[in-house]
């Protein structure tokens, strides 16, 4: 039985977890530590010096063959024939509307071979859409439960990879390196969901406790699930299941950098190649309120100046850089402008905000 | 867990000091460590007048809203005003510098029914 009930599935850094007294919520039917000690004070170790995540719940995939390159080209948005061995890009999966089904990393592990991270509630539902389309000439295997995976984040996170590997170097930004740390095999990518510098580690799944360990040793604080939602927002990284989902396009998302429209087909391409000429005519805004007041939470009713209904936020948090309430929200594009006033409702009471440009907060 | 042995409790977390008809209202140690990070409080107006049980505030963390009732009834004669531009206190000092609301007691005889610190802590474990 977990810690956060007896359904949920349990990560392999579970015992650490207790160990460290995390507190455990249900994150996507897996126990998880929405904190340790303050999501606050979390947050600020990732913004002033470095922190580690346990991300084992997030979905690990391995695709193989000849083929494999030119059939992902066929499933994702963004160009994974153009991926050098060792390099890594942010893409999406989507439906035949445009719709998407996940956002995912892709990183490409040598000519044909690549390695996939998604989303811990997306995993079974992508490994069935992907499998479901596969050619005879390639092999797609789910490795996610037999793998852990950390991520350490802040502008301490290459001095923390050194110390845990004797003086290593971290690859370049948005690459994948394979390497041997103490004879243990691991796969190590310079990139991340907070807007920090950083890593994340992946491993077979015995070997997660040790890493996760080592990491905090290393100068890491651990961190939960709270400060990982606070720190992506402030970056404005949208969140699967709240800010993206299969009723919105990329390009209304504001991903368009990550849609190769002037490559090969791929699914759902027909659709976004006629909104991209004819306009979107919604867009995920970034929303921030003028004046200290409660946090704004995903649901919350946005107004306009002169009171109607504009959207809804999506997702929603007291920013603890800024300190004050900021949210994302699909806005009609005259609206998604920035500077537009705008009022946020929040247990009846409006809440004065404006649309900003992104990132609500940029790395010092 | 910090359960002050001359305060009074309720079954919702908060707890009250008296002093005279003026009682004095806060969360308890507990509720706070749960919360954790609170960022906001919504404090009542001074001169509202309340019956026990009414919701009269609200506290706020990253995470979760969650509201504050008024232990007994009365008439709020002070707000702290403290805890409101740092919100962080109710955290630190949450029998201190974090107290919330003082009231006016209307029926004193409504005290009688709040728990004392040996049956609040049984509540909690």
């Amino acid at each position: 039985m977990s810690a956060a009930g007896p359904d949920l599935r349990s990560s392999p850094l579970e015992e650490c977890h207790r160990e460290l007294g995390g507190k455990m919520v249900d994150f996507a039917g897996w126990s998880m530590p929405v904190r340790y000690r303050s999501i606050l004070e979390e947050h600020r170790a990732v913004r002033n010096a470095a922190g580690v995540f346990d991300i084992s719940h997030m979905g690990q995939f391995f695709v193989s063959g000849e083929e494999a390159a030119s059939w992902l080209n066929g499933l994702l948005t963004n160009d994974a024939e153009g991926l050098a061995p060792g390099e890594g890009q942010y893409t999406l999966l989507c439906n035949e509307q445009g719709g998407v089904i996940d956002d995912l990393i892709l990183y490409r592990l040598g000519e044909e071979e690549f390695f996939m991270v998604v989303n811990a509630a997306r995993t079974a539902e992508d490994f069935r859409w992907l499998d479901g389309r596969r050619s005879v000439e390639v092999m797609i295997e789910d490795r996610s439960d037999g793998m852990a995976g950390l991520a350490v984040q802040g502008r301490q996170a290459p001095e923390v990879y050194s110390r845990v590997t004797g003086g290593r170097t971290l690859p370049q930004r948005n690459h994948v390196e394979e390497v041997s740390i103490e004879g243990q095999g691991v796969l190590v990518c310079r990139t991340g969901y907070t807007g920090e510098d950083g890593f994340e580690l992946f491993c077979p799944a015995e070997a997660g406790a040790h890493w996760f360990r080592a990491m905090i040793e290393g100068g890491a604080t651990p961190c939960g699930l709270g400060a990982r939602d606070t720190l992506r927002l402030e970056v404005c990284y949208p969140l699967n299941g709240a800010d993206l989902s299969s009723r919105h396009t990329p390009l209304e998302a504001g991903l368009g950098f990550a849609v190769d429209l002037g490559g090969a087909d791929f699914v759902g391409r027909a659709k976004l190649a006629k909104q991209k000429e004819e306009g979107v005519t919604r867009r995920l805004a970034a929303i921030r309120c003028v004046e200290p007041g409660p946090p704004v939470r995903s649901g919350c009713k946005v107004l306009d100046a002169a009171g109607r209904e504009a959207g809804v936020l999506t997702s929603g948090t007291l920013s603890p850089s800024l300190k004050v309430g900021i949210g994302l929200a699909y806005l009609p594009v005259e609206t998604a402008k920035s500077g537009t006033e705008l009022q946020i409702e929040v247990r009846g009471r409006r809440i004065p905000a404006e649309v900003v440009k992104k990132p609500f907060y940029k790395r010092r | 867990m910090n359960i002050p042995e001359e305060l009074r409790y309720t079954t919702d977390h908060e707890w009250l000091s008296r002093d005279g008809d003026i009682v004095t209202v806060g969360i308890t140690d507990h509720a706070q460590s749960e919360l954790s990070d609170i960022v906001f409080v919504e404090l009542p107006g001074v001169g509202q007048a309340v019956g026990s049980g009414d919701n009269v505030a609200v506290v706020e963390s990253v995470k979760a809203a969650s509201d504050i009732y008024a232990p007994v009834g009365g008439v709020v004669v002070e707000i702290n005003t403290e805890a409101e531009s740092d919100p962080s206190i109710i955290n630190s000092d949450p029998y201190g510098g974090g107290w919330i609301f003082k009231l006016r007691m209307e029926d004193e005889s409504e005290i009688d029914d709040l728990l004392d610190a040996d049956a609040y802590e049984g509540l909690i474990s």
